[in-house]
């Protein structure tokens, strides 16, 4: 994924961990930056659920960490980092269904065991790392397709 | 059809009225947030029974038309709030998720 496009724009955001009341509002500030920036509306919406997911299981599972945003002229890259009790099996966790969710976040609509395979539906690389006890790095690259279609935004 | 109409018809209440011309073109009904993420489609009138913060974040993210909390249920005002912030439609409707998706499935696909 080495590209020669040069960086347009790096921001970090903290998450805080547990804090559901502020959950998700990294992500509307994401996709407020990449508007800004001028980024094609369907890398937007894309970038803005990945993000959205990614925050989720920050906060959901995790003290805390933080998300990086990287837009390159050709791509996005949202990279998350948190220092949580890691992935015991990181195939595992990208099954669709497979949550280890406790009853109180389910109840709130949290994990349905959807959220690694939106990440994945919704950005064209993703990567994830995770040591036990130290934490997970998770990133995603969402390609900008300046032809783009409203296609292959969501279905998987 | 507008949303609007939509409400006037269903006798839906707006709690936030941001956009009341935006066209319903079909609805979703899910309580899980990834699943709304993943298959709701923009324009849809998405119908639920969370009302926590989060909802309007992924109201948002999905570009619904608009949140509907069926069975009269209410969010609390900072939900509100920060609907209107966003620029999201907030409804309530007094019937249950079913009856409230087989009048609007009738009204939109007569």
């Amino acid at each position: 994924m080495i590209s020669p496009a040069p960086l347009r724009h790096r921001e970090i955001f903290p998450v805080v961990g547990l804090d559901l009341e502020r959950a998700g509002l990294v992500s509307t500030e994401v996709q407020r930056v990449l508007r800004r920036l001028g980024v094609e509306p369907e890398a937007v919406r894309r970038a803005g659920i990945v993000c959205f997911e990614g925050e989720m299981n920050m906060v959901l599972y995790t003290p805390g960490g933080r998300i990086i945003l990287l837009v390159y002229d050709d791509r996005v890259e949202l990279i998350f980092s948190d220092r949580g009790a890691g992935i015991p099996d990181v195939e595992l966790a990208r099954q669709p269904g497979y949550s280890t969710a406790p009853d109180w976040a389910r109840e709130l609509g949290f994990g349905s065991g959807m959220g690694i395979p939106n990440m994945e539906a919704n950005s064209d690389h993703l990567e994830i790392r995770s040591r036990l006890g130290e934490g997970t790095v998770i990133r995603a690259v969402i390609l900008r397709r300046k032809d783009e279609t409203r296609s292959g935004s969501t279905h998987s | 059809m507008k949303l609007g109409a939509v409400a006037h018809t269903l006798r839906l209440e707006f709690l936030v009225d941001a956009a009341p011309d935006t066209e319903v073109r079909d609805g979703y009904v899910s309580d899980l947030l990834s699943d709304v993420l993943a298959h709701a489609e923009p324009g849809d009138l998405w119908l639920t029974h969370q009302r926590h913060l989060n909802v309007v974040a992924v109201g948002k993210l999905r570009e619904v038309a608009g949140i509907v909390f069926v069975r009269g249920l209410r969010p609390n005002p900072e939900v509100i709030q920060k609907a209107r912030e966003e620029g999201v439609n907030l409804l309530v409707s007094q019937d249950d998720a079913f009856h409230t998706a087989g009048k609007l499935h009738r009204l939109l696909f007569p």
